[in-house]
């Protein structure tokens, strides 16, 4: 009995042990917390790379709000965010951000007849359906736009994200930029009041939503329209050419935009010059601290991600997302350079 | 005889020895305080949670004040909230529920013990209680991608022109027949709290003894004024109780709700349009709040429907009392 209870007592005690050296062994790993939307790609990252190095990454995806409070509150190396912080944010939390990835947010529609791409759309157009001020898609502004499309006189149906979304930030965002009456009554934001429609929880609700209702129109991100084959529009962009989405329209959104005269890379991908430019276009961003406490594993986030952006394109390709213009990252590393540092005032990243 | 003498003589503390006696009564002791201790938790628990409540919609409350119940905006770009059409939808959806809810399930009951035949009363029973299984994000991508687009194809345009001429439930019904809604949700809401109810009033139902529903039968009842005069009578207690159980998940459902009620912060006279709840208004939305006001807000919806939940319990005891008194 008492050698059966020692057994007990002893394994415990190794079980403990066990347990508190874990974390020790896991001391290598990085942590870092936020945005969903670049969380497919990081994770893939992360696994290739933990092959490779043996340095770990745990990801939390719990949305870009989420992110900023926990790399605020210093429980994550790193948070990411979808929505770029202003420069004074940042300076006030002295935090630093870096945009890692590149994606792009796509109108979907459902209405019998249309094909995928079949239909074009401009910025102002698009935001008076989702102010609800087009009721039909016979609409003249529609008709316009599309002189030779067949369209019906379905009732359009607006359908939009019910939760806090980086993608309808960049959608809300670019709808400001190309109407007045937008940007005075609805604003951008990760949720905005919306005017008029169904909202839907995730891409699936939206996605889900539209394929089910006749006349439905919506807005998911690039990865998901294409792995689900759903009607898309194309669009007019800032210079006035129409462009489809796909890869290379976001990557020359990406490359056009003004980066160098961008403080702290405080710049959203929407509505960005340049013929082949994607209009709704954004970037994912990381943030962390210029004198972080933990300064190796900031170290170790550094080069995690100068490893992503240099072996990582690949991984992106596939899952429909877009990596950073080659231009883009020597900035970034550039800013690393310059920004981050260690508690004795040297660079982290050399 | 012999063991009668036995007891006769035997006492307790020559039987006993101190040293048992004394680790009897120390066991007692540590279980006592064990019990207690767990019953102080959870109202310690409680406690801090109606404080982290109140503590984190001070923000809110100092900017809105009471006009935060009564206000119908909800913009987080300008930050001015208000909660009207999220209590609105939570008590609207709640209802709903409850009147397809209710009638279900004591039907249900009142046949599993009233009038099945035995070999089918295991299949339902057992149905019920799987119903109560499911995970409540099931139940809401069934209702999105099933019950949604029945309501919208074949339901609703039914429902909209059946109504279209009369005055007052034209409104109540107006279209367009978007499928999802304040009415779907209800109506998911109706199967999620079923099974609560169902199995509840069953168990009280079992426990009407058989003499007083045979003398009624006796008297020449039929079935429902004996389930009318004796088994709901002698059962209300449960009865309500197990309304209450079902009434309060109900009310804090959130998953299920957010896919098919539309998420619009708006209070429209037809159920058939979209709206949104308390609870799922803060599953949509606290994830990506930015700034204390927001977050703050959404925080003060949560003390709202705990308020609510706790009126609705204070409501279900009073009624319980009321029902005593008149039953003596």
């Amino acid at each position: 009995m008492s050698l059966m209870k020692k057994t007990i007592v002893r394994s415990l005690v190794l079980g403990a042990v066990a347990a508190l050296t874990v974390p020790a062994a896991l001391a290598a790993d990085i942590s870092g917390a936020g945005a969903t939307f670049p969380y497919p790609i990081y994770s893939k990252w992360a696994a290739t790379y933990k092959d490779k190095t043996g340095t770990g990454l745990n990801y939390q995806s719990i949305g870009s709000g989420g992110g900023i409070k926990q790399i605020k509150a210093k429980t994550v190396s790193f948070g990411a965010s979808d929505k770029p912080l202003e420069a004074k944010e940042l300076d006030d939390a002295g935090l630093t951000q870096f945009p890692a990835i590149v994606g792009g947010v796509v109108p979907v529609i459902n209405l019998s007849g249309i094909a995928p791409g079949e239909l074009t759309l401009d910025g102002a157009t698009l935001a008076d359906i989702f102010l609800g001020k087009i009721k039909s898609w016979n609409d003249p502004a529609i008709q316009k736009l599309n002189p030779k499309a067949k369209l019906p006189s379905t009732l359009v149906a607006v359908v939009h994200r019910s939760d806090g979304s980086g993608t309808s930030f960049l959608f809300t965002n670019y709808l400001s930029q190309n109407s007045a009456e937008w940007k005075d009554k609805v604003g951008a934001a990760t949720a905005v009041e919306w005017p008029a429609g169904i909202g839907a929880k995730g891409n699936e609700g939206v996605s889900g939503i539209a394929s089910q209702t006749d006349g439905a129109i919506g807005y998911v991100e690039y990865a998901y329209a294409k792995q689900n084959k759903m009607t898309y529009t194309k669009m007019i962009n800032h210079d006035g050419k129409t462009v489809e989405p796909k890869s290379e329209t976001f990557a020359a959104a990406a490359a056009n935009a003004d980066w160098v005269n961008a403080p702290a890379f405080y710049l959203i991908l929407t509505n960005q010059p340049g013929a082949e430019s994607w209009p709704i276009t954004g970037a994912s961003f990381i943030l962390v601290y210029k004198k972080p406490d933990d300064a190796a594993v900031v170290g170790e986030v550094l080069k995690f991600y100068d490893w992503a952006f240099k072996n990582g394109q690949k991984a992106a390709d596939e899952l429909d997302y877009v990596p950073l213009p080659a231009k883009v990252v020597e900035q970034v590393e550039a800013s690393w350079k310059a920004n981050i540092k260690d508690a004795a005032g040297a660079p982290l990243w050399k | 005889m012999n063991s009668n003498a036995q007891v006769a003589t035997y006492s307790p503390a020559a039987a006993i020895p101190p040293a048992a006696l004394r680790r009897h009564n120390l066991w007692d002791a540590v279980f006592r305080g064990a019990t207690r201790a767990a019953s102080v938790l959870v109202l310690l628990l409680l406690g801090a949670v109606i404080a982290a409540l109140i503590h984190g919609s001070v923000p809110s409350f100092k900017a809105f004040g009471f006009g935060f119940l009564t206000s119908e905006t909800w913009n987080p770009v300008t930050e001015k909230f208000g909660a009207l059409p999220a209590i609105y939808g939570t008590v609207v959806t709640s209802v709903l529920a409850m009147l397809i809810g209710i009638p279900v399930s004591l039907g249900i009951a009142i046949f599993i013990t009233e009038l099945c035949p035995r070999w089918l009363k295991r299949p339902i029973s057992t149905a019920i209680e799987l119903l109560a299984g499911v995970p409540s994000i099931i139940y809401g991508i069934w209702g999105l991608f099933v019950l949604a687009p029945f309501l919208q194809k074949h339901v609703q345009p039914l429902v909209i022109s059946l109504f279209a001429g009369v005055p007052g439930l034209s409104s109540l019904f107006a279209g367009p027949p978007y499928g999802i809604g304040t009415f779907t949700a209800g109506i998911i809401l109706s199967v999620m709290v079923l099974p609560y109810i169902t199995s509840v009033t069953r168990d009280v139902f079992e426990t009407v003894p058989a003499v007083l529903k045979e003398s009624a039968y006796g008297l020449g009842c039929t079935t429902w004024e004996v389930v009318r005069h004796v088994m709901l009578p002698y059962t209300r207690v449960g009865v309500i109780g197990g309304v209450m159980l079902g009434l309060g998940r109900a009310l804090g459902e959130t998953m299920a709700v957010t896919f098919v009620i539309g998420n619009a912060h708006k209070i429209a006279s037809s159920i058939l349009a979209p709206g949104t709840t308390i609870s799922a208004t803060i599953a949509n939305e606290f994830a990506e709040a930015e700034g204390d006001l927001y977050t703050s807000a959404l925080i003060e919806l949560g003390l709202i429907l705990f308020v609510i939940t706790f009126l609705v319990l204070a409501a279900a005891r009073l009624l319980l009392l009321r029902a005593e008194m008149k039953g003596r």
